[in-house]
């Protein structure tokens, strides 16, 4: 017989009808997948699903400034007259779109980092860990101005800055749960057996953070886009007339109270979108019945 | 005692991260970009004036003895001075900072007043109406961006119901310097001017509310978590054996040891509160660091950006550091082994 | 034979759970008398644990419920009376020493704190008023009870402070704080080392002997039986199968499941007590 690893294998990945079963009976989760899996389709659909795709640009149609939601303009227009429903769509693609590249960079870094981290100890532990407490005594929000000024205050650079402080969380996350593991008997045999450190941090060990990491990573990406949606708002977003969620809100503002949609509604899109990622979160945690995210 | 190693462990630790977030910062600031001479005097300036710009602020040195300088410059709490007003960044920041400061204060404590009551009322109450309010609350709060919060806030409170003030920490018209602490609401009662004291706190009201939303909801959601654990204990079940009743039971004795999950993540989200702040405080025309910050931003004054990141950061270790010493208060297992 | 000062008579408990209904207890009963040293023997799952919180009163009564038999205390149906007298005699005339004492002491207060508050309410609820300081004395005079050398420092510290010994000391001074006539220990030193229980086992039997108090120990160790009761009790699957003096009880067991029990000791020797040829001793 080959020399077979011990594997423990996760439970949770492996019975994925069973776990479809659990997860379909929470209703909040369902709401918050459905909530997800509608926004991204909205997002990737945008350009044939909106009424008005053109008023993405740098179109003005002052006869239609300032109208209220109707039937014409669902979510009414801005105060060139565009249509806000069309862009709120459209908004959800950089929000989607800055999750993505976020948390495209974070995660394999930060699991990366506190596998070492957790694993090997001494002074990589050390190195690392102090590492993660420093990135994490920013504020990822002033992270992102400081770049701003430094660089230039537009999309890359804020998805750069947030990406550079996001990883934290992942190490700290992937750091506890390696710690745990490690003493555990199943990683003792695989020493034991000669398996490579290589092969025992990335097919031992990973495998069992993946539960932990598919809620953080929902759980993440809600606020990843809430924060995201604030620096937009404070302008260091993509640059108009790109529609992005937070720079509507920013905009409309100073027509409140009066044209209280051109403000409100693209705040209740991130809303409802982080709400959606959060539930989902929520309910992958519930059903992996993991403690250590937050 | 015991305690006083604690401390002292915690001390070094926190001058650690201090020395390595001001490595990071100098490190963004000088090594970065390209010039920061010509950055701040922007493109039409001639080589000259960029030459003397950067003689002046000594930009020709070595890069270590540069720092050596922001270091040397940071211990004695100067913070370089402003590339373009040439005051010291120091005194520019010291003048908002304390309205930040009062924000954030105001902010934790509705938090907690109303966050751990909730928690409670929701574990003792578990899976029944009080607890699934909580519940929805603490998500919808949780997910709400703060400066969404800050302008329903201010629509609703101010423009529509008119019952608050929607900006600014004083009325116009109102006359009072805070030179004591900094914090109107301190030194307006220590100088007895109730006067003041009642606008100043109707004043934070709102900003302190939109703020502290997100973090109310958390620390709801954990006390009632932390609560429901406690309340298995064996020795909560021993305190109903020898005849504790209920009150003293849930209120002294499971409320204590419940205490210290809410301090964990205060000290965790407090990073990302100090950014929120910075929203709600161009929400509210907040005279806090925030608009001092984003107007520095624009015009690329590098130094006084440095000084706004620096002071954020040293705020958020040294809060943790407080909250690493209140928690060491409450739980002695923390004070003696370093660990729950 | 004194009269008996704990009387439990055909005591039946159901439990609920899951919608599933399992009578956990079918007719217990047994006789605690003043100054006597009861056990009450049983593996996991015998009822033993569920008789006793029945005693004290701390059967949570959803899942739980009482569904016939009686519990006499002093001459008096525990499951009869007004709640108000039942909570007087909680903690006062009967108190329990509780298992684990690294679980079952509060770990952010003092032991002061945790002694002088369970004392301050069991003086009230018996009516008398003591100062603060006269507490402190009495906590102070307990532990001393309970063969601390210096309760006073026993008393200003955590729990964390104190060994595995001294805190189950502890328990069994809070037991005592308000001089009950009647002791559970429920299973006593199990989560220490042998040297220490064996410690705390003769304490409990030199207070019990020294102040003339019954006790009632819930046990599944055969070896503790032996040394420190004078009556046995056997449980088995929610029913009393044998119930003889201790002596007479490990020299010539009447019931099968006793039996079994006592042989399954392991022996010095080597093989258990049925012997090389495997046939029952």
């Amino acid at each position: 017989m080959a020399a077979q690893t011990v594997t423990n294998e996760p439970r949770r990945l492996s019975n994925a009808y069973q776990n479809w079963y659990r997860f379909s009976r929470n209703p909040t989760a369902v709401i918050g997948a459905g909530i997800v899996i509608l926004a991204i389709l909205a997002a990737i659909l945008a350009p044939w699903i909106t009424p008005y795709p053109e008023h993405v640009g740098a179109v003005v149609n002052f006869r239609a400034r300032h109208l209220p939601p109707s039937a014409e303009y669902w979510f009414g227009t801005d105060n060139v007259g565009r249509d806000i429903f069309t862009r709120v769509i459209f908004g959800l693609r950089i929000s989607l779109l800055l999750a993505l590249v976020v948390l495209g960079i974070a995660i394999p870094v930060g699991t990366t980092l506190g596998l070492l981290a957790g694993y090997f100890g001494g002074w990589v532990e050390i190195v690392i860990m102090r590492l993660t407490d420093i990135a994490l005594a920013i504020p990822p929000l002033v992270m992102a101005l400081a770049v701003a000024a430094v660089l230039s205050p537009d999309l890359i650079n804020s998805m750069l800055a947030i990406a550079a402080l996001w990883w934290t969380w992942h190490t700290r996350l992937i750091y506890s749960i390696t710690r745990q593991l490690r003493a555990q008997e199943f990683v003792e045999a695989a020493e034991t057996l000669g398996a490579s450190k290589f092969h025992i941090l990335f097919r031992e060990i990973l495998p069992n953070c993946v539960s932990a990491l598919a809620v953080k990573t929902s759980l993440d990406a809600g606020f990843v886009i809430l924060v995201g949606a604030s620096l937009s708002f404070l302008g260091l977003g993509i640059q108009p007339p790109t529609p992005d969620l937070g720079t509507m809100v920013a905009s409309g503002s100073a027509f409140l109270p009066d044209y209280w949609w051109e403000s409100v509604l693209p705040g209740m899109a991130i809303l409802v979108v982080a709400l959606g990622f959060n539930l989902l979160g929520d309910g992958l945690r519930d059903l992996f019945d993991v403690q250590e995210v937050r | 005692m015991e305690f006083l190693s604690f401390l002292f462990r915690r001390v070094l630790w926190s001058l650690l991260v201090l020395v390595g977030l001001s490595i990071v910062i100098f490190a963004i600031a000088r090594v970065v970009p390209g010039d920061p001479a010509r950055m701040a005097l922007g493109p039409t300036a001639t080589a000259e004036q960029v030459a003397a710009l950067q003689e002046k602020l000594g930009l020709n040195k070595p890069i270590v003895e540069q720092y050596g300088m922001f270091i040397s410059g940071l211990s004695r709490g100067d913070l370089g001075r402003s590339l373009l007003t040439e005051r010291p960044v120091n005194d520019d920041i010291r003048e908002t900072f304390a309205a930040t400061f009062e924000l954030v204060l105001a902010t934790i404590t509705l938090a907690f007043v109303f966050g751990v009551p909730l928690g409670v009322a929701a574990a003792r109450w578990k899976d029944k109406w009080p607890d699934t309010l909580v519940r929805v609350l603490a998500i919808f709060s949780a997910v709400t961006p703060s400066f969404f919060a800050a302008l329903l806030l201010q629509i609703l409170a101010g423009y529509v119901l008119h019952i608050l003030p929607t900006t600014g920490r004083l009325p116009h018209n109102m006359e009072f310097v805070a030179n004591i602490t900094g914090l109107l609401t301190v030194d307006s009662l220590i100088a007895g001017r109730l006067d003041v004291f009642g606008q100043a706190v109707r004043h934070l009201l709102l900003p302190a509310t939109a703020l502290a939303l997100a973090t109310m909801g958390q620390i709801a959601r954990i006390t009632r978590s932390s609560m429901i654990d406690v309340s298995s204990q064996d020795y909560i079940e021993a305190s109903r054996a020898f005849g504790v009743p209920e009150p003293i039971r849930v209120f002294k004795y499971m409320l204590r040891p419940s205490f210290v999950p809410p301090l964990t993540i205060l000290g965790l989200e407090f990073a990302s509160l100090i950014g929120n702040a910075f929203v709600v405080e161009l929400v509210f025309s907040w005279p806090g660091m925030a608009a001092y910050g984003i107007r520095t931003i624009l015009q690329k004054d590098l130094n006084a950006v440095m000084g706004v990141v620096m002071v954020s950061g040293v705020f958020f270790v040294l809060v943790n550091l407080l909250i690493d010493v209140l928690v060491g208060f409450v739980d002695p297992r923390v004070r003696i082994r370093g660990s729950r | 034979m004194s009269e008996a000062l704990l009387s439990v008579r055909n005591l039946s408990v159901q439990f609920t759970t899951y919608g599933q209904t399992n009578q956990v207890l079918k007719g217990v009963s047994l006789d605690v008398p003043a100054r006597s040293q009861i056990a009450l023997v049983g593996e996991s799952g015998s009822g033993k644990t569920v008789t006793m919180r029945a005693i004290m009163g701390l059967l949570r009564t959803p899942p739980a419920k009482i569904i016939g038999g009686q519990i006499f205390y002093d001459g008096r149906d525990l499951l009869t009376m007004p709640d108000r007298d039942r909570l007087k005699l909680r903690g006062t005339a009967m108190s329990m020493v509780f298992q684990d004492p690294m679980s079952s002491l509060n770990p952010v207060f003092t032991i002061a704190d945790q002694m002088g508050t369970i004392l301050k309410y069991a003086d009230r609820r018996l009516g008398r008023s003591r100062s603060a300081k006269e507490r402190m004395d009495r906590v102070h005079e307990v532990l001393g009870q309970v063969r601390m050398r210096d309760p006073e420092r026993v008393a200003r510290s955590y729990p964390i402070m104190l060994s595995g010994g001294m805190r189950q000391r502890v328990l069994i001074a809070m037991a005592l704080l308000s001089e009950p006539r009647l002791l559970i220990a429920d299973e006593p030193g199990t989560a220490l080392d042998v040297t220490t229980q064996a410690q705390i086992l003769k304490l409990l039997k030199d207070l019990v002997e020294e102040r003339g108090l019954a006790l009632l120990m819930i046990t599944h160790n055969l070896g503790v039986v032996r040394e420190t009761s004078n009556y046995v009790y056997v449980m088995n699957k929610g029913v009393v199968v044998e119930h003889r003096p201790t002596a007479e009880l490990f020299e010539a067991p009447r019931d099968d499941y006793t039996k079994a029990l006592i042989a399954a000791v392991p022996r010095l020797t080597g093989g258990t007590s049925f012997g090389k040829s495997g046939a029952a001793a």
